[in-house]
């Protein structure tokens, strides 16, 4: 029997990792909305990771539900749509890390349970393990809570279907280890690491097809307002740290060796 | 007044986690702080064994056991740290953020109706207990504190000493535990053979690999094999941990040049891992922030790059080598076989 997936990636955006970032009042970033925007790295994963998974198996769905300001969800839908086909899902809501996780998992819970033709027993939600605002990794876990999904893995590397709809995953542990399971099959939650496989080149087929229903997935988007549950902060700052370099040129091989030798052994 | 939990469990072999223990101390710490009652809870499949780690803890000491809490899974782990949580009735739960329980615990609070910050680098407790954690991937500090309860915090490894008591043994209390039905079946570990292992996170150094190895060098030809040859040779000879940059283990999606042993777990940075390790050498990388970042808990820093203006001469790094990484691991490689 061919196995049908429904997977829905949930994925944020953020300032593009070259920016430089400066925290300010609310706390918030500086010029926040003006800092480009991409995709959150392993959320990306997760959304190829995801597209081959359902090229895979026909008949399977991808959905990117991502919560954003909407006029920074257009421009980084821009560039993603043209990666892989998916249907968007788009939520207009704040932007950043300094949210409070249990808001977030409540809104992106509520939009994935409102997706039409959604077939529950199929569903594989899919994410980044870590975002790379936050990065605390209970956004996802929380939404596979809220869904009522009892089997979750996080920073994933790999999953493998079987034919019987049974899949076995590769989840990150420590010392650059990973933990083999198995799972029967569909309801799950995995939260992926890098994956394996290499962002996928522009399509502009893909991104044609993709922006048909982009563009009114955006105009449709349902604004929300995040709450605080509780969260206060009593600061935010960039680390002082500035080291006074010294730059070692002229040195033989050899003296550098020594020194780098005699360095380790300090 | 505050009631802490500290959650830990077992390692491989069976007794508490070094982590688990750093989260001991945090408890004791921070209950002495607030002047609050302090349990601790185990997760294990026979937590005799760790009474003994506890001693001299004036603290009561939770057990669930199952034989089914062996191997870390979601539903089996987080039953059980819901059960000893609803035993305990905390309003904090201090923990490890090992990959067991980063994988769980965020669920067990929802279930308690709490919240959950995780990769704490520090806990104070005055007036109200404040934690401090970086955003944006090691690039923002920030000192947070909440009104919600329970409030779980989820401590990042190698912040603190490990708890080490001495006295008598604590008596454990078993909790009840019931188990889902387990959907999931954990198969094993997959690691890299003792003599391939590459990432050592107890290691003293940490060595860093870019993409330059695999570059061409001044004969106008690429040496991966070379760069292969030098860099296994320091790990072996150095202990040291390997980590790299995202252009070098992304090159093997790409065709290029490619080390054989680099994969995206010894990624460093952004989208990597943030390790902790006294000291770090750089070498054929240039420094950009979103590979920095990773370097935040890296003390004491070298790098050698032949550009002058690479991202480490600009205060990342205590010393630059403006040399060819070729040329001083060759040597340095050398002086440490001299050595053992």
């Amino acid at each position: 029997m061919a196995n049908v997936f429904h997977i829905v990636v949930c994925s944020g955006i953020v300032p593009d990792p070259l920016q430089t970032l400066e925290p300010a009042a609310g706390p918030t970033l500086k010029n926040e909305m003006m800092l480009p925007a991409v995709l959150d790295p392993w959320a990306a994963s997760a959304l190829y990771e995801g597209a081959a998974l359902v090229a895979k198996h026909p008949g399977s769905k991808l959905w990117l539900v991502s919560l954003g300001p909407k006029a920074k969800l257009q421009q980084v839908m821009m560039t993603v749509g043209q990666k892989v086909p998916f249907e968007l899902v788009a939520v207009d809501g704040p932007l950043g890390g300094f949210t409070d996780a249990t808001s977030t998992a409540n809104a992106l819970a509520e939009a994935v349970a409102a997706i039409p033709g959604l077939d529950r027993a199929k569903l594989l939600l899919f994410g980044g393990w870590e975002s790379a605002s936050r990065g605390a990794g209970v956004t996802l876990q929380l939404v596979g809570e809220l869904l009522g999904i009892g089997d979750q893995f996080q920073g994933v590397d790999e999953i493998t279907v079987a034919e019987d709809g049974s899949f076995q995953v590769l989840e990150r542990i420590e010392g650059g280890r990973h933990q083999q399971s198995q799972c029967v099959g569909a309801p799950a939650v995995l939260g992926w690491a890098t994956g394996s496989l290499p962002e996928p080149r522009n399509s502009p087929q893909v991104g044609m097809a993709n922006m048909r229903a982009i563009m009114p997935a955006l105009q449709k988007a349902k604004s929300i307002k995040l709450d605080a549950n509780g969260l206060t902060y009593a600061s935010v700052s960039l680390p002082k740290q500035q080291r006074e370099t010294r730059l070692v040129r002229d040195l033989a091989p050899d003296e550098i060796a020594r020194e780098i030798v005699q360095w380790m052994a300090e | 007044m505050e009631n802490i939990l500290v959650l830990t469990h077992v390692d491989e072999s069976g007794v508490l986690s070094r982590a688990s223990l750093e989260s001991v101390a945090a408890g004791v710490e921070l209950s002495s702080a607030l002047s609050a009652k302090l349990s601790i809870g185990v997760v294990a499949v026979d937590a005799a064994a760790v009474a003994a780690q506890l001693a001299g803890l004036n603290a009561c000491v939770l057990a669930a056991t199952s034989p089914e809490l062996a191997e870390p899974r979601f539903s089996s782990d987080a039953a059980a740290c819901e059960a000893l949580c609803r035993t305990a009735a905390p309003s904090i739960v201090l923990a490890p953020g090992s990959s067991r329980f980063t994988r769980v615990l965020p669920a067990v609070a929802h279930r308690l109706g709490g919240v959950t910050d995780t990769h704490i680098t520090l806990l104070t407790g005055g007036a109200q207990a404040e934690a401090t954690r970086w955003f944006y991937r090691q690039r923002v500090e920030a000192v947070i504190t909440r009104t919600a309860r329970p409030w779980f915090l989820l401590l990042d490894a190698g912040t603190r000493t490990a708890y080490a008591g001495s006295g008598a043994a604590p008596t454990v209390e078993a909790v009840a535990l019931t188990l889902p039905a387990l959907r999931t079946k954990v198969l094993g570990i997959k690691a890299p053979k003792q003599d391939e292992q590459t990432i050592r996170p107890d290691a003293k150094l940490l060595f860093v690999a870019g993409a330059g190895w695999t570059k061409k060098q001044a004969d106008g030809q690429v040496h991966a094999t070379d760069a292969e040859a030098l860099i296994l040779g320091f790990l072996r000879n150095a202990d040291a941990s390997l980590g790299s940059s995202k252009s070098l283990v992304d090159q093997s999606g790409e065709n290029q040049s490619v080390l054989n042993f680099m994969t995206h777990l010894n990624q460093i940075g952004q989208t990597g891992s943030t390790p902790r390790h006294a000291k770090g050498l750089s070498t054929c990388c240039h420094g950009e922030e979103p590979h920095v970042v990773g370097w935040r808990f890296v003390n004491e820093r070298r790098a050698i790059n032949l550009d002058a203006n690479c991202g480490w001469a600009r205060g990342k790094a205590d010393v630059v080598y403006i040399a060819d990484a070729f040329a001083v691991m060759e040597r340095v490689n050398a002086l440490l076989a001299e050595k053992k």
